[in-house]
C-alpha cells in the first residue's frame, strides 16, 4: 500500500501532537535496492559534513547509489537539514568473528557518526526500509517527503508532542536501527537502567530520547541473544511474579529466567510501541497499561493505534477491532 | 607529673523532685553509673556510655544526660577526640578499640543525593491499587536464556538457571555472628526475616542449634578464622558467604574479646571458654583471586553446587577491579561493605580512616561490571551505613541489587549506638553474653519490632518507586537518572555517574 492511508490515519489524531515532530516508516520502500543498506541521512550542510561520511562509508564498503531525498517545500516547515539516502553495500570480510558482520558494521558506523556530532545524523539504516520524519504536522511532512509517492508493505507513524527535545527533527519519530524501527507513546521510567544495560553490549543512545533504546532492545534480543520477538517483547514487559508464581512448573521456569536474565532490559512507565522489522510488527504496551492501543484485522491486514479513529480512517470495513491487555504482544507477521 | 583524669564525657542528672527511688537505674545500667547509699541514688557519671538505658526504664522521667559538659579550649585541629586518644594511647600503649561504625565526620553521601518523582508526562503508580514488585533474586543469573520449541509450539527452558536465593525485598541482615551479639538478639532477627521473606547472615560465628528452625532464611559465613565450619553448617544455609574483609575495619580479621565467650558460644564458634577469637588477617588459602576462585568452588563442590556462594568485600579503593574478578569466579553474588559499616569491635584507626564510602563503591563497580558486560550476572549486595528506605532506593538506584541492614536492626531492637559494644555489658541485652544481660532482650517481642522496621522500609521503598513511575524493583537498578546530585562536586558525581540538581 502507499503512504496515503496512512497519512490520512495520523491526520485524525492531531491533538496528541504539537506540531514538533512527525515520522514515517515503509517497509519495501526500495525494491530495486533490496541487497542494500539504505542509509537515510539529516546533513546539516553539504560541503564538509557530507564528505566525512561519505569517506567512511568508502573505507568499510562500497556505496552503491546515492541522492537527495526528494522533497517538496511546505509554507510551515522549516527546512533545518538536508536528508539524503545512501544505498550501501559493507565487505562483509572487514568484521572479522561475527556472525553478522554486515549489520555490525553498519551499526557500527551508525553508532560512530551519530555519536561524533559532525553535523550528520543517520536516522534510517535498513535494508528496503526508509523513515521519513521532520519537524512539523504530520500532513506536513507527509507532504513535504510527499509520502505517498512511496509503497509499503508495513507502515509505522507517529505524531509527536515533544518535552524533551521540541523541533528536534532527529528527536521525531519513528527511530530505527538497521532492520528495526519504532514509534513510541509515553516515558521510559526505566530509562536509566536500561541504557546502561544496552551500553554494556556497545550500543550508544545518541538521539537525547527514550525511544530508541526500544530499537536497540529489540535489535539485541532478537539478533544477538536469538530470542524470538515474542520472548523479546516478553523480556521488556514480563508477566508480574504474583503471575508467575501461578503458571504451571514448566511456564514458571521459562518465564523466571526470562525475568532473571533480561531484568535490566525490562521496560517501565508508561508506554504504548510498536516495533517492526522486515518480517514482523509488534505491538505492546506496559504492563498495566498507562497507554492505549487498540487492534483492528481485516483479512490479512493488522493495524496497530492509539485511537480506533485512525484504524476507521485507513480501513472503513475493517471486521474485528480489539483492545488487548496490558503487556501482551501484538503480533503480525508478513504473509509469504 | 600524671594526665590526670579527662573531662567527663556524659553527665548523668537525677531530678530529685521527680526521682521515686524506685532504683529501676540502678539494676538497669549495667555500666555501674548508679549506686544506693543512704536515702540516696549516687551517680558516677564517669561510667556512662549514652546507652540511655536508664533514661528508658525511668518510670518517672527523673534522669537527664548531658554530652560534654566541661569544655576543652576549642581548636579545629586539636579536637577533642583526638586529644583524647593521645591521653588513652600515653597511658596505655596499645591501639585503641572502638565499635559501631565509622565516627569521624565525613560527608554523608546519601543525604547529597535526592530521589526523582513523576509529574504530568508520565503517571505516578500507586502501590495501594497496583501491583508494585520488590521481590529480588539473589544469585547468579544466566548471560543468555536458550529455548526449545516443541511440536506442539509449546516454548521450554533449555538453559539451567544457578539456584538464587528469593527475598521478598531487597532488604537484607547483614552478618552479626552469634558472640558479638546474643543469641536472643540472632533469633529476633532470624524470626524478622522468617516472617517478611529475606534473609540473614550468621556472621562468622557459626550457627546455634536454636537458629535451625529459621536455617532456610540464614545465609552462613566462612571468614578467614573458619569458626564454627563444618559440613553440617554449610548444608544448613541457604547460602554461603565467604567474608574477606568488613567495611568497618578493612584488611584486618575479625575480633570477638574473649569477655564474650560463654560456654555455648565456645561450642558454637569452636575454640575455647574465654579467649578472644582474633581471625586471621587475610585468608590463609587465599593469596590471590585465583585461590578465592577455588575456595568458591570447593564450597560449592561441597554443597553439591546447591548453594549460592557470596563473596564479601569492604569498599577499597580498588573495589570495582576487585569485584570484577569476584565476578569471574563462580562466585553468585557480591557484597560490598562500606567505610560506615559498623562492628562489634576494631581498632579505632581502622574504623575511622580505611575504606571508602559504600555511596562511591557500588557505583563504581556496577559501572565497571558493565564495561565488562558481566554485571547482570551476578548480584551486589550494598551495606554499610544503610540508615533508612531512602538509602535502600538510593543504594538501588547506583545499582545495588539489594542491601545489607546491621545497625539499623539492632536499633529496632532498642540499641542507642553507644559503641562499646566490645565491653561485653550492653544493657539492651543485644551484644553481650551476660545471662541476666541477654534475658532483657525477648525475642518475641523484638521480633516483631525488626519485622516491622523491614516491612515499613519496604512499604516506604515501593511509595518512592511508585512515585518515580517504577513498579518492578529491576527497573530502579542501576537508574542513576533517576538520582541528582545536591551540592556534590563534579569529580564524585562523575564517580556516581549522576547529574547535579537541575539538570
Amino acid at each position: 500500500m502507499d503512504g496515503s492511508a496512512i497519512k490520512r490515519a495520523l491526520s485524525m489524531m492531531n491533538e496528541r501532537g504539537s506540531g514538533e515532530g512527525a515520522g514515517y516508516v515503509a517497509y519495501g520502500a526500495y525494491p530495486e535496492y533490496e541487497d542494500c543498506y539504505a542509509l537515510h541521512v539529516f546533513f546539516d550542510n553539504i560541503h564538509e559534513t557530507k564528505r566525512t561520511l561519505e569517506a567512511m562509508l568508502e573505507q568499510w564498503g562500497h556505496i552503491v547509489h546515492d541522492e537527495r531525498i526528494r522533497t517538496y517545500d511546505q509554507p510551515n516547515l522549516r527546512t533545518v537539514h538536508i536528508p539524503w539516502r545512501y544505498f550501501f553495500k559493507p565487505y562483509a570480510g572487514l568484521m572479522a568473528h561475527s556472525t553478522s558482520p554486515e549489520d555490525d558494521i553498519v551499526s557500527q558506523i551508525v553508532m560512530k557518526i551519530n555519536t561524533a556530532h559532525t553535523g550528520a545524523l543517520i536516522y534510517s539504516s535498513g535494508k528496503n526500509v526508509g523513515v521519513f520524519k521532520a519537524a512539523g504536522w504530520p500532513e506536513e511532512v507527509a507532504d513535504f517527503y510527499r509520502i505517498e509517492d512511496y509503497e509499503g508493505y508495513i507502515w509505522l507513524a507517529h505524531n509527536r508532542y515533544p518535552t524533551n527535545t521540541p523541533g528536534w527533527w532527529g528527536g521525531a519519530h519513528p527511530f530505527n536501527l538497521l532492520d528495526w524501527s519504532v514509534v513510541h507513546n509515553g516515558e521510559i521510567t526505566s530509562y536509566g537502567t536500561n541504557r546502561r544495560y544496552i551500553e554494556s553490549y556497545g550500543y550508544i543512545c545518541t538521539m537525547f530520547t527514550d525511544t530508541e533504546v526500544v530499537a536497540y532492545l529489540m535489535d539485541h534480543l532478537v539478533r544477538k541473544q536469538n530470542l524470538d520477538a515474542d520472548l523479546a517483547v516478553r523480556a521488556l514487559a514480563p508477566p508480574f511474579w504474583d503471575d508467575i508464581d501461578r503458571m504451571p512448573e514448566k511456564e514458571q521456569d521459562l518465564n523466571r529466567a526470562l525475568r532473571l536474565a533480561y531484568g535490566p532490559a525490562m521496560m517501565n512507565g508508561p508506554f504504548a510501541i510498536v516495533v517492526a522489522n522486515h518480517e514482523m510488527m509488534v505491538g505492546f504496551t506496559d504492563r498495566i497499561k498507562l497507554r492505549p492501543l487498540v487492534v483492528g484485522e481485516h483479512g490479512d491486514r493488522l493495524y496497530i493505534s492509539s485511537e480506533e479513529a485512525a484504524i476507521r480512517a485507513m480501513d472503513p470495513n475493517v471486521e474485528r477491532i480489539s483492545m488487548p491487555p496490558a503487556g501482551k504482544p501484538i503480533i503480525g507477521r508478513v504473509a509469504r | 607529673m600524671t594526665i590526670g583524669s579527662l573531662p567527663l564525657r556524659y553527665k548523668i542528672s537525677i531530678d530529685r523532685e521527680r526521682c521515686m527511688e524506685c532504683e529501676r537505674c540502678i539494676d538497669n545500667c549495667s555500666y555501674g553509673v548508679f549506686r544506693r547509699e543512704g536515702d540516696r541514688i549516687l551517680v558516677d557519671s564517669r561510667k556512662c556510655t549514652a546507652c540511655h538505658r536508664c533514661i528508658a526504664m525511668c518510670p518517672r522521667d527523673a534522669i537527664t544526660l548531658e554530652e560534654c559538659p566541661c569544655d576543652y579550649r576549642s581548636h579545629p585541629l586539636w579536637t577533642r577526640q583526638a586529644r583524647e586518644a593521645i591521653y588513652n594511647q600515653a597511658n596505655s600503649g596499645k591501639i585503641i578499640l572502638s565499635g559501631m561504625g565509622n565516627a569521624q565526620d565525613y560527608p554523608v553521601i546519601f543525604d547529597r543525593l535526592v530521589l526523582d518523582a513523576c509529574q504530568v508526562t508520565n503517571p505516578s503508580i500507586d502501590p495501594l491499587r497496583e501491583p508494585m514488585e520488590v521481590r529480588t533474586y539473589i544469585g547468579k543469573k544466566p548471560s543468555r536464556i536458550e529455548v526449545m520449541r516443541k511440536e506442539n509450539g509449546d516454548v521450554e527452558l533449555a538453559t539451567t538457571v544457578a539456584p538464587n536465593l528469593q527475598a521478598e525485598t531487597p532488604i537484607m541482615i547483614g552478618h552479626m555472628s552469634y558472640g558479638a551479639i546474643s543469641l536472643n538478639a540472632q533469633l529476633s532477627m532470624a524470626r524478622a526475616v522468617a516472617e517478611t521473606g529475606t534473609f540473614m547472615g550468621t556472621g562468622e560465628g557459626g550457627l546455634h542449634s536454636r537458629l535451625y528452625p529459621y536455617q532456610e532464611h540464614m545465609i552462613v559465613q566462612v571468614a578467614s578464622g573458619r569458626f564454627g565450619v563444618d559440613i553440617d553448617y554449610l548444608e544448613r544455609g541457604s547460602a554461603i558467604e565467604i567474608k574477606i574483609g568488613q567495611g568497618a575495619k578493612p584488611g584486618i580479621g575479625g575480633h570477638l574479646p574473649g569477655e564474650k565467650v560463654c560456654m555455648d558460644v565456645s561450642c558454637t564458634r569452636m575454640i575455647p571458654l574465654g579467649s578472644d577469637a582474633i581471625s586471621p588477617a587475610p585468608h590463609h588459602d587465599i593469596y590471590s583471586i585465583e585461590d578465592l576462585a577455588q575456595l568458591v568452588r570447593s564450597l560449592k563442590e561441597a554443597t553439591e553446587w546447591k548453594k549460592p556462594v557470596f563473596v564479601k568485600i569492604a569498599a577499597v579503593h580498588n573495589a570495582a577491579a576487585i569485584a570484577a574478578g569476584i565476578a569471574r569466579s563462580s562466585a553468585d553474588a557480591i557484597v560490598i561493605d562500606g567505610f560506615r559499616g559498623g562492628t562489634g569491635a576494631a581498632p579505632r584507626v581502622f574504623r575511622d580512616h580505611v575504606g571508602i564510602p559504600i555511596e562511591a563503591a557500588v557505583a563504581s563497580v556496577d559501572a565497571k561490571l558493565r564495561s565488562q558486560g558481566i554485571r547482570n550476572e551476578v548480584s551486589l549486595i550494598a551495606s554499610g551505613g544503610i540508615r533508612e528506605s531512602a538509602d535502600v532506593a538510593k543504594a538501588i538506584a547506583l545499582g545495588a541489587d539489594a542491601v545489607y541492614i546491621g545497625t539499623a536492626a539492632l536499633v529496632a531492637m532498642g540499641c542507642r549506638v553507644c559503641g562499646s559494644c566490645y565491653r561485653n555489658l550492653c544493657p539492651w541485652g543485644i551484644a553481650t553474653q551476660e545471662e541476666r544481660l541477654v534475658q532483657r532482650l525477648d525475642p518475641e517481642v523484638a521480633s516483631h519490632q525488626v519485622a516491622n522496621l523491614i516491612k515499613a522500609w519496604t512499604l516506604e521503598l515501593a511509595e518512592l518507586m511508585g512515585a518515580a513511575g517504577i513498579n518492578s524493583i529491576e527497573s530502579l537498578r542501576g537508574n542513576r537518572d533517576r538520582l541528582r546530585g545536591y551540592m556534590l562536586d563534579e569529580s564524585l558525581m562523575s564517580v556516581l555517574d549522576v547529574k547535579q540538581v537541575g539538570a
